[in-house]
């Protein structure tokens, strides 16, 4: 399957192999269309999850990857592209209907938009929160004291 | 719902109409709320009793779980792993152990195993019996929740003989085993399946063809078996929907493949159907459990694990079948004692989004019982 994708695709996809677990790293132009073809063509039908990673010290920040799985396979893939940060990715919605709230927790924690998702709202915190807070310059005692002093009443750190 | 079109002009003059005659009626089934089973806010767009749209409002209970993993080492995350699903800690705890293990490239030892398959299906029946008690009270029958609550007594009693604590176990830790098994483990685990055999007789008994049940869970929340692999639903409410899909089967992990084991699965993917599958999934943990209790192999408990653990760079990701779906860990490490991301997948957290599609045109009585079929856990939808 890497054969005919790589054929098709050249040098944007790099597939790799840790532990037994097959994953590729594809250019971020290619993004939308390989996970299009990796579901109607290559019946990975089931998203089972997006996630993103921060590396704060590399150019292209984040690692935004889609574990995908194929019935008929019974296969698992992770999909992997590099972005900067405040650039977006279009959305997987259209694709999986699964990647919906997955895609509102990436923006929520990291701040990663997705163009084309029909809600792009933050889903675990408050509304009007500001920050991401997975992002590694975010500290772990660190909250958005104006809102909790609007919303709560309290100091921050209570 | 009069029509504005069709209204005479007599009927614009009178000063009676009011918001009341809107089409639309949004109300807000808020945070705190006995049948949603924890904080969880759902905004229902209602026209009369029927449910065009519904919202999930969900963070009520986020702890940032995932942030503090990036602060503690591995083995200080073990114990904040079952908080998230709190009902079925064990499952959590072994997809951990078991993604942690992968990266340090350690293997289990087969005892060890043996005790933690038990472990871990004794929590399934567990968490099943707590989905049961409480899904048939929020419906209104109040009898199963004491029934099933009695009855849960026993595994908890189990749990908290061998480690300490009924809820959230810790019970396993990343290479193997902590405890070894008290004396009289094996003999409790058999006294125990032949105990609740005949209970779980009872619970169908009051409920499989309780005509009550039937009108109530027939045809409510159904789901399709596409659009449930579209949403990313897993556990007993995929396999209601009719596809045959178990991580146990089809991944195994942690020696699944010695145990001999069906999987239910159900024809319509209506509430009915969700309910006769986890009540099979009974029946089948039960046999797991006694397959694994007459065979449990001599030896260590503990493999070769060093004490600072430090798993070389990579990344990988690790699911078990818990109790309420496929839960996830992806575990990136950068060679350093602590991880660098650990994401868990929650299976509660995707089977809820498709709350909305199966509400659609059902009255609002139904969506109590649908947010109860599809067994969440708050912690673990907002870890």
């Amino acid at each position: 399957m890497v054969q005919t994708l790589q054929g098709k695709y050249g040098s944007g996809i790099e597939p790799l192999t840790y532990l037994g677990q097959n994953y590729m790293v594809v250019d971020r132009s290619l993004i939308p269309e390989i996970l299009q073809v990796l579901r109607n063509e290559e019946h990975f039908d089931y998203c089972v999850d997006i996630t993103a990673v921060h590396y704060p010290q590399r150019e292209k920040q984040f690692d935004v990857l889609w574990v995908l799985y194929s019935f008929p396979r019974n296969e698992r893939i992770r999909v992997k592209t590099q972005i900067a940060d405040g650039e977006t990715l279009a959305s997987s919605v259209p694709i999986w209907a699964a990647a919906n709230w997955l895609e509102r927790e990436v923006f929520d924690m990291f701040g990663i938009k997705f163009n084309g998702h029909p809600d792009m709202k933050r889903i675990l915190l408050p509304d009007g929160w500001k920050g991401h807070p997975l992002r590694k310059d975010y500290g772990i005692l660190q909250q958005d004291n104006e809102w909790v002093q609007i919303n709560l009443g309290i100091e921050s750190g209570q | 719902m009069t029509d504005p079109n069709t209204l005479s002009p007599l009927d614009l003059e009178t000063p009676d109409k009011t918001f009341l005659d809107a089409n639309e009626l949004v109300i807000n089934m808020g945070p705190q709320h006995p049948a949603t089973h924890g904080v969880l806010r759902v905004i229902l767009r209602l026209d009369g009793e029927k449910v065009m749209g519904l919202e999930c409002v969900i963070g009520y209970l986020h702890r940032g779980v995932e942030k503090i993993a990036e602060h503690r080492t591995y083995t200080m995350f073990n114990p904040y792993v079952d908080r998230m699903d709190y009902v079925a800690a064990v499952s959590n705890g072994l997809g951990y152990c078991e993604a942690v293990e992968k990266l340090l490239n350690v293997e289990a030892p087969p005892r060890a195993q043996y005790v933690r398959v038990i472990l871990t299906e004794l929590n399934r029946m567990a968490s099943h019996q707590l989905w049961l008690g409480t899904h048939a009270l929020d419906i209104g029958a109040i009898t199963p929740l004491f029934y099933t609550f009695r009855d849960r007594e026993e595994i908890l009693k189990i749990f908290e003989k061998y480690c300490g604590a009924r809820l959230t176990t810790h019970a396993f830790r990343i290479g193997g085993l902590q405890y070894e098994t008290y004396e009289g483990f094996e003999k409790e685990v058999k006294t125990f399946v032949s105990f609740v055999r005949p209970k779980i007789d009872e619970y169908e008994e009051l409920l499989t063809t309780n005509r009550i049940w039937l009108e109530r869970t027939k045809g409510v929340g159904k789901i399709s078996g596409k659009d449930a692999i579209a949403l990313g639903v897993t556990g007993p409410v995929l396999r209601a929907s009719g596809v045959k899909w178990d991580i146990r089967k089809a991944q195994p992990y942690a020696n699944y493949k010695n145990f001999d084991f069906d999987i239910p699965t159900g024809e319509n993917g209506d509430t009915y159907d969700r309910y006769l599958v986890r009540m099979a999934e009974f029946r089948q943990s039960l046999r797991i459990i006694e397959q694994a209790v007459d065979n449990i192999p001599e030896g260590p408990i503990m493999a070769k694990v060093p004490k600072v653990m430090k798993p070389p760079v990579g990344e990988i990701y690790h699911s078990v079948e818990a109790p309420k779906g496929e839960l996830g860990y992806f575990i990136v490490s950068d060679g350093s004692t602590q991880p660098y991301r650990i994401r868990v997948r929650p299976p509660s957290f995707v089977n809820l989004q498709a709350l909305d599609v199966m509400c659609r045109g059902q009255l609002v009585a139904d969506v109590i019982a649908v947010i109860g079929t599809l067994d969440i856990v708050l912690g673990e939808v907002d870890r």
